[in-house]
């Protein structure tokens, strides 16, 4: 749409790719595409256990924490704060990408930092909720959290909580040594010999589909 | 590299400009969209209206309303040929499918088991001791 593709372009015809784009960016889609079935699966056990159990704990009385506020009851405010801090670096992300359309390598550094530096503390974030809710006894196989209703909750409830949310730290933590890889990339000069910058592109890629996943991770565990 | 050296029509191309303000439209929108989530959960604690599962619905529609900015923005997949939304768009169908199917299935057990076994139906008349004390609080 945004670009000028001749009219009655024969796609099929051979000669050039049918999608349009260059391989690697190609196959990031279709690997993400995969990442998104196993996520995917991820998530709809999670449902499935939860709708094939009669009582569940209630997100807000479980994850009311703010580092520093002890014991204050602050729902949804921490996960609020990572929330935004991870569609920030979605943002600075896509801001790298734009400058590396226009060739512009300083700039293309500066976002990539920040990427970088807000990818780093949505991990802090995490591991100090993960720290947070491990002192208050939870862990996988241990639930010290009663369902909504009083009554006893099984260990499903944060087995999958410290499964999902793990793998998708673990997700962010390839994202940030993927992006410190082509940061380092950058700096070397590599992308500007090269004459594009189609790797932060696919790094890109790669860094909004974890913002993608954490969307839904947000809505299921801290929402739903 | 075989494929790379294939010609396609544009934007991978350096000189393309790139237009930062749709970009921060984006960042408005998914963020107005969280807020008002996080204001709905606020009232919904706070007044218990309106009810749990129009709140459910109403989550389930933001999320996907920001995952669609997501993809056809941040990932620019708005703007690829339609080759390439349909190769993506298409195998995603699948989830509509694989949601329904599999929650449907957890209802279902859950209600065969509600019904033909006592001792499960009956674990959840079974309060833990005080509820009202603050969970997780070591023994």
């Amino acid at each position: 749409m945004a670009q000028a593709v001749p009219a009655g372009q024969k796609w099929w015809s051979g000669g050039k790719s049918p999608f349009n784009v260059e391989y690697g960016k190609l196959m990031m889609w279709y690997f993400l595409m995969s990442d998104s079935f196993t996520f995917g699966a991820f998530l709809i056990s999670y449902g499935s256990i939860r709708f094939a159990t009669n009582g569940w704990p209630n997100p807000n009385d479980v994850f009311k924490a703010f580092p520093g506020f002890g014991e204050t009851n602050m729902p949804l405010v921490f996960v609020s704060l990572m929330t935004f801090i991870l569609i920030m670096s979605s943002v600075t992300m896509v801001l790298a990408v734009a400058a590396g359309h226009n060739s512009d390598q300083k700039k293309v550094t500066f976002y990539m930092i920040l990427t970088i530096l807000g990818g780093l503390a949505f991990l802090s974030c995490q591991a100090w909720e993960w720290t947070h809710l491990h002192e208050e006894g939870a862990w996988w196989g241990r639930n010290p959290f009663p369902n909504a209703d009083g009554s006893r909750a099984t260990t499903n409830f944060t087995n999958f909580f410290f499964t999902i949310t793990g793998f998708h730290g673990f997700h962010v933590f390839s994202g940030v040594v993927i992006n410190i890889i082509m940061l380092i990339k950058n700096l070397r000069g590599d992308f500007a010999r090269r004459g594009h910058y189609l790797m932060i592109e696919k790094a890109g890629l790669y860094w909004h589909f974890v913002d993608l996943v954490w969307v839904f991770v947000f809505t299921c565990f801290y929402l739903l | 590299m075989y494929m790379s050296s294939i010609e396609t029509t544009g934007h991978d191309k350096p000189h393309a400009t790139f237009d930062t303000k749709p970009i921060w439209r984006t960042f408005w929108i998914l963020l107005a969209i969280t807020l008002l989530e996080l204001t709905l959960a606020t009232i919904h604690m706070k007044w218990g209206f309106p009810p749990k599962y129009v709140l459910n619905g109403m989550y389930l529609i933001l999320t996907c309303a920001k995952a669609f900015y997501i993809i056809a923005e941040f990932m620019h997949l708005r703007h690829e040929i339609k080759n390439m939304i349909m190769t993506i768009a298409v195998p995603a169908c699948l989830f509509i499918w694989f949601i329904i199917a599999f929650l449907w299935d957890g209802a279902s057990y859950n209600n065969l088991r509600n019904r033909y076994d006592r001792h499960y139906a009956d674990q959840n008349k079974i309060k833990v001791e005080q509820p009202a004390e603050k969970p997780g609080k070591p023994e």
